[in-house]
């Protein structure tokens, strides 16, 4: 059996949601002090740099916080974003294309409109990205938790990549859909993930038996992605480890070193 | 890039800075596929044999119904799932459930669990719209702004309920994600699997796609007039557009095996970065993946005997898609698309025609491309319409998605 270090650095990090708008905001908020993000009401969605003002307009809200999330980890990184290979984590992708989609169908399906359909794709971030990027790199859209995100961005470095974008993302369940897909509000967060070097964080994983504990997000805590969020909140703090759900009584454990 | 020789002019754009290391050849050590041609393997030979097509004229869902031609998997009403699997009930994990008990899978995977247990056995599946029929009909079926109690079940509502269903069915423990990038989904699952394997994540992968006709699609791809009113036929000079399919399809991934059915030597994965719905007009991206897939392999063009062509029938995706080739490999290359037996399948595609393409190596059938006669002008040599009998070592398979996401998988007979 063959058993490989499961190490990378953390070169860059980043996160978007309505109530800490950027990594610096979310890592004021858990220190008390909060930034004006927190109380305003001014945006509920992110407006990417990277994507020209028609297709902000147009896009999900989805596609919006992924690919905010991403510019600014790529950003952070100090990495150009045509150059690297992406890892899209959502559990549900867009639900208000899926409504929209479902509700026409019941009603007047030869008016489904064809830009929602393409939008419809669960690699519609994914998509978008690698259009504005100019990435002609792989990019991979995942279904499943967080976690798994972590073991496929992992999996590529060790396959000779050599540096991984890697986002989680999930959006709003609106209408009927709530009763089905819980989850709430706009959060994404991101990490670039490359070779272990001096001066970087850096993270080790190991896939275990056993149940994630109890975490309640500090901000966006209604949404599927939220549990990502235990991974984040260590890293503003400075923890050495966290564990995330990885599937039904599987956890991934990450420890965190910081020298 | 040696393999590019001769291509100056399309060799910076597809230049990497370092180009992808070999990669270990896994063991395919079982397959299976369910098609409109039918459930198994043998359904499958005999079609491709036969040059019979599965495809009828669309009866999928209430009347009034589009004009088109789908390939539909029989009798998926009329069974249901096991009692203690009835919150998983719908016709994506219907369909699951048949494919996985054809061939001996259901079988094989569980040997595998069992012999390196059920933790170091990742699930790796592909889809597009996974259980969605569930979600439109609990739409169709509102009452008072609410879904009908049986259809709110929350297992089926997102795309990684496939995932969680096959992790369900064969007590596979090890890293289970569902890949969903369009029709290139059940192809890069092959990618994840070598990676993962590389990495000590697991020993052995269960990999696979399943994807279901649904409103979605059929109206979706209707409004984006790729849906042909005829039978689809790739690459033909006159072809009107897809036709669309269901299918599910699984493999077994080991690092050996004492009786592989074949070897996975390669994968290439790439994006256009160029529009949501139409591929790069130069077919960029799709030769990027294959040359890469060829690179991991350690394989010149010409090893390679036969390519299971993306081939939708669209006039965007066939030419695009016949000049990459064109531009990559000599004439002797035997080409096919096989939507033409088995429709579009979406995100079951690259696990449907992976498996079409381990049977061309097992079989030595280089199936041609049913229902075309008269090649696009845009065809090199390499598109066949009539079928071949030849023995062939190394054969690859593309599939492409929407937002311009790349596969491309290179097989060994075993």
């Amino acid at each position: 059996m063959t058993r490989t270090t499961l190490t990378a650095g953390i070169e860059g990090i980043s996160l978007w949601t309505a109530q800490a708008r950027s990594w610096e905001a979310f890592r004021a908020l858990l220190a008390g002090k909060p930034s004006d993000d927190a109380t305003s009401h001014a945006a509920t969605r992110p407006a990417p740099a990277l994507l020209p003002p028609n297709e902000r307009r147009r896009a999900p809200d989805t596609v919006l916080v992924a690919l905010e999330a991403a510019q600014a980890a790529c950003i952070d990184a100090g990495r150009d974003p045509s150059t690297l290979p992406s890892v899209f984590v959502s559990t549900y992708g867009d639900l208000a294309i899926t409504e929209h989609l479902c509700q026409t169908l019941a009603t007047a399906p030869l008016e489904l409109s064809p830009t929602r359909f393409h939008n419809s794709v669960h690699n519609a971030a994914a998509g978008y990205w690698t259009i504005a990027a100019g990435a002609m790199e792989p990019a991979t859209a995942l279904s499943a938790d967080f976690a798994m995100g972590l073991l496929e961005a992992i999996a590529q470095l060790l396959a000779g990549a050599p540096a991984v974008l890697l986002v989680g993302y999930d959006g709003n369940a609106p209408g009927l859909l709530r009763q089905v897909a819980p989850t709430e509000g706009l959060l994404g967060g991101a990490l670039v993930l490359g070779p272990v070097a001096p001066g970087r964080p850096r993270l080790s994983l190991a896939l275990l038996d056993g149940q994630a504990p109890e975490f309640t997000a500090p901000v966006a805590a209604g949404n599927a992605m939220a549990p990502m969020l235990a991974l984040f909140q260590a890293l503003a703090l400075g923890g050495d480890a966290t564990v995330l759900p990885a599937g039904p009584d599987r956890v991934l454990r990450v420890e965190l070193a910081y020298d | 890039m040696a393999i590019l020789a001769g291509q100056p002019a399309r060799q910076p754009l597809l230049q990497h800075i370092l180009p992808p290391p070999h990669s270990v050849p896994l063991a395919v050590t079982a397959h299976t596929a369910t098609t409109a041609l039918g459930a198994g393997l043998h359904a499958q030979r005999q079609a491709l044999r036969e040059g019979r097509s599965g495809l009828r004229r669309n009866d999928f869902g209430p009347a009034p119904r589009l004009d088109c031609w789908i390939g539909r998997v029989e009798g998926l009403e009329q069974v249901s799932l096991p009692a203690d699997l009835s919150e998983w009930e719908s016709r994506n994990h219907r369909l699951a459930w048949r494919a996985l008990h054809q061939d001996g899978f259901l079988e094989a995977a569980a040997a595998a669990v069992a012999r390196h247990g059920a933790t170091r056995v990742a699930v790796l599946v592909g889809t597009s719209t996974s259980s969605i029929g569930e979600t439109e009909a609990a739409y169709a079926q509102q009452q008072d702004g609410r879904f009908p109690e049986a259809l709110a079940r929350l297992l089926v509502h997102t795309p990684h309920a496939l995932g969680d269903f096959v992790a369900q069915v064969t007590g596979a423990r090890g890293p289970c994600m569902t890949v969903a990038t369009a029709c290139s989904s059940s192809a890069k699952v092959f990618a994840l699997a070598s990676r993962m394997l590389q990495a000590g994540l697991a020993d052995a992968a269960i990999v696979g796609g399943v994807d279901t006709l649904c409103g979605s699609v059929l109206y979706g791809f209707n409004a984006l007039q790729l849906v042909s009113p005829d039978p689809c036929r790739p690459f033909d000079a006159h072809r009107r557009g897809l036709s669309l399919g269901e299918a599910g399809g699984f493999a077994l991934l080991e690092r050996d095996g004492s009786q592989p059915r074949g070897w996975l030597c390669g994968y290439g994965e790439s994006s256009d970065a160029h529009h949501m719905s139409a591929p790069h007009p130069q077919g960029l991206g799709a030769q990027r993946a294959m040359a890469d897939a060829l690179a991991r392999a350690g394989l010149e063009p010409d090893a390679i005997g036969y390519l299971n062509l993306h081939g939708t029938a669209t006039p965007a995706n066939d030419s695009v898609e016949a000049q990459a080739v064109a531009a990559l490999f000599p004439a002797s290359l035997h080409a096919s698309s096989t939507k033409g037996w088995t429709g579009h399948t979406l995100g079951a595609a690259g696990i449907v025609e992976s498996v079409l393409t381990l049977l061309a190596l097992e079989d030595g059938l280089l199936p041609g491309t049913l229902n075309s006669t008269e090649p696009d002008p845009a065809c090199g040599p390499q598109v066949r319409m009539a079928t071949e009998h030849r023995r062939i070592d190394h054969a690859m398979n593309n599939a492409f998605g929407f937002g311009g996401n790349n596969c491309s998988l290179v097989f060994a007979r075993a």
